[in-house]
């Protein structure tokens, strides 16, 4: 299955290791990317809450570009999927916006049809490849290893803009992925609250007490390992995690892995394939657990 | 149909003080001697949650205290954590939240709590004063008359003016949850439906007030309180509205503003995030504290190999982007 392909900023820049493992599982699932080199940054909200025109003219771009394609729109990143859907709810609901959207598009050579679907690769497992589908190709089941669901918020929330009010069960899809692969989801709050990582630059110390506050309850819970289908949320639970510690004033220790880390293990992938050592927090205990080396 | 009712409950003599309580710190098992108490309950599937409740109190054990006046969604008494969810118990169909015809309710641990499922709104009256919700006005009112405003100055303020005051939003608050000072959502709503009403004549006052620490910027982004508002105000979308009023007002000293500049710059001259200039221009370039509390993290990213390659690659066709901000401006 072809699909276009937007990685996103942090998995060509900060979380390489998301971008490496993904490349390595694609083959393996079906899934032919048509990566989008000349798409630019979402703007990750930013920009949507100061500029939103801008915004939605960037991005646009971007879902024109899939539009040519002829194939959906895929990320890897729950912020990048939030600020696309919502700018293709806004594009799709809205047509005098879209034809000021395309008359600024003019000088690209890009006209925006606004029927460009997005989708996380979370949603594509279930939605589009099929659970029935992947199961045969787990060669290496997870067994024992408990595994917390990071959601964040951008894959969950506004409700309206992600197509939750019409597949409530979009919150529950990394469980059943966790399932698949042989190992076992753990229950905790906050699976679906923020990492904290928007507030990263502008208070810092809310930000890692918030991922310090959510390691901790999935860590209580007898979590191994945390896996988020969101870079974002990566760069505060995994590379902030050491300083997060320090606000909470305990130990955490628990590693985070991207959701195509999860898959390629199961495939029967080399941890060191997908750079399961380049994290900050040591993988190593959980890569224990299911009798791997980093 | 039979309905299986968890409720977390507080002794009477073990409960926190009203307006004492903080919101409590991880674990959320740290909250002071709750503990679950099963019901079970005959009602049809078309019942809510609150009619669970009260048929518990009035046939079960009439020491259950909960609050509830309207059963209709206006009063916004009775605000509760649904199966960890802040919700309305009375427009909370059991069907809907009941996970194998089982559901657990209680105070959110967020909250100081009075008993059993009343909440202490305290701090949720106390954020609401700190942002003056009434009109300022320049003159008095035009003797014999009353201010008039047009249609359309108004109808941008209708979202906000929906809000029942059940403090749902702020009970799921991510930034609250951890920051007990932060202003919260509720009212920061309320504080945009003030500054952008034309008969107000504080406005700027009203956003640099709002600008400071534990306001706007302290909004962690998160769209919890868009969810579960049961009255559509979206808080969330009236506190990124005062953002902008702040930023055109020219409140720009502050982290958040540098951080959606720097932003941007990135963005149009790359057409990607640079993440190893962002970090530095959010915090100011001579925020020295800042700066240095951010090293280790960035040192023990290094470490690891994550650090972004150094020469900040730029998308092919970068005139297109250019094009674009050059059309519709940047940042302000
Ligand atoms: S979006 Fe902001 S105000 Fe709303 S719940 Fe999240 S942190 Fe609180
Ligand atoms: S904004 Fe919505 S959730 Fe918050 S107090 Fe008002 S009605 Fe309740
Ligand atoms: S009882 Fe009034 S809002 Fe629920």
């Amino acid at each position: 299955m072809k699909v276009a392909f937007w990685p996103g900023c942090v998995s060509k820049g900060a979380c390489p290791e998301l971008y490496v493992s993904m490349q390595k599982i694609a083959p393996t699932l079906g899934l032919e990317l048509a990566e989008l080199y000349e798409a630019p940054c979402t703007g990750a909200g930013v920009l949507t809450e100061q500029n939103p025109e801008l915004a939605y003219s960037l991005n646009a771009l971007t879902l024109a570009m899939a539009e040519r394609e002829g194939a959906a729109l895929m990320t890897i990143c729950s912020t990048c999927q939030g600020v696309l859907s919502g700018a293709q709810y806004k594009l799709s609901h809205d047509e005098e916006l879209l034809q000021r959207v395309n008359g600024t598009l003019l000088e690209s050579g890009f006209q925006y049809g606004a029927t460009t679907e997005v989708k996380h690769l979370l949603w594509m497992l279930v939605e589009d490849i099929g659970l029935e589908r992947i199961r045969p190709l787990v060669k290496r089941k997870l067994t024992g290893l408990a595994v917390a669901p990071f959601y964040g918020c951008y894959i969950l929330r506004p409700e309206e803009h992600l197509g939750l009010r019409e597949r409530p069960e979009r919150s529950t899809y990394l469980e059943q992925i966790i399932e698949l692969v042989g190992a076992t989801p753990v229950e905790y709050h906050g699976k679906s609250k923020c990492c904290g990582f928007p507030m990263l630059t502008f208070n810092r110390d809310t930000s890692l007490k918030m991922a310090g506050k959510h390691l901790l309850e999935a860590k209580n819970k007898g979590a191994d390992v945390l896996v988020t289908p969101c870079p974002l949320c990566h760069l505060n639970l995994d590379g902030q995690q050491p300083d997060a510690e320090g606000v909470v004033k305990e130990q955490i220790g628990t590693p985070i892995f991207h959701l195509p880390q999860l898959l390629g293990l199961a495939f029967g992938f080399e941890p060191e394939e997908l750079r399961l050592n380049r994290h900050v927090v040591s993988t190593k205990l959980a890569l224990d657990k299911v009798e791997l080396k980093v | 149909m039979k309905w299986t009712i968890e409720v977390g409950r507080y002794d009477r003599t073990q409960a926190p003080k009203p307006g004492t309580t903080r919101p409590y710190p991880p674990p959320y098992e740290n909250a002071p001697a709750k503990r679950y108490q099963t019901f079970e309950v005959e009602l049809d599937d078309q019942a809510m949650v609150l009619d669970a409740l009260i048929a518990i109190r009035e046939y079960q054990d009439e020491s259950l205290a909960v609050r509830c006046a309207c059963r209709s969604a206006i009063c916004g008494s009775c605000g509760m954590w649904v199966n960890g969810h802040a919700r309305l118990a009375c427009i909370s169909k059991l069907r809907d939240v009941a996970q194998d015809g089982k559901v657990t309710v209680e105070s959110p641990p967020s909250m100081p709590v009075i008993r059993d499922l009343v909440a202490d709104m305290t701090p949720f009256w106390e954020k609401n004063r700190k942002v003056k919700p009434w009109l300022e006005n320049k003159t008095p009112v035009p003797s014999g008359e009353e201010y008039r405003v047009p249609n359309d100055a108004m109808e941008n303020l209708i979202q906000e003016v929906s809000c029942i005051s059940c403090g749902l939003c702020l009970m799921d608050c991510e930034s609250y949850g951890v920051n007990p000072n932060f202003i919260g959502p509720a009212a920061l709503a309320k504080a945009y439906r003030y500054s952008a009403d034309p008969r107000d004549d504080k406005t700027t006052q009203r956003l640099g007030e709002y600008s400071k620490p534990d306001g706007v910027w302290d909004c962690t982004h998160c769209y919890e309180c868009v969810s579960v508002c049961p009255k559509g105000v979206a808080p969330l979308e009236q506190i990124l509205k005062l953002r902008r009023m702040a930023v055109e007002a020219g409140f720009t000293d502050n982290a958040g503003t540098r951080h959606a500049e720097a932003f941007a710059d990135s963005v149009r001259d790359s057409g990607r995030l640079n993440e190893l200039t962002l970090m530095p221009k959010s915090f100011g370039l001579f925020n020295i504290r800042a700066q240095l509390a951010s090293l280790p993290a960035a040192f023990n990213m290094m470490r690891a190999g994550k650090l972004p390659p150094i020469i900040h690659h730029k998308i092919p066709h970068l005139e297109r982007i250019k094009t674009i901000f050059k059309r519709l401006g940047g940042i302000k």
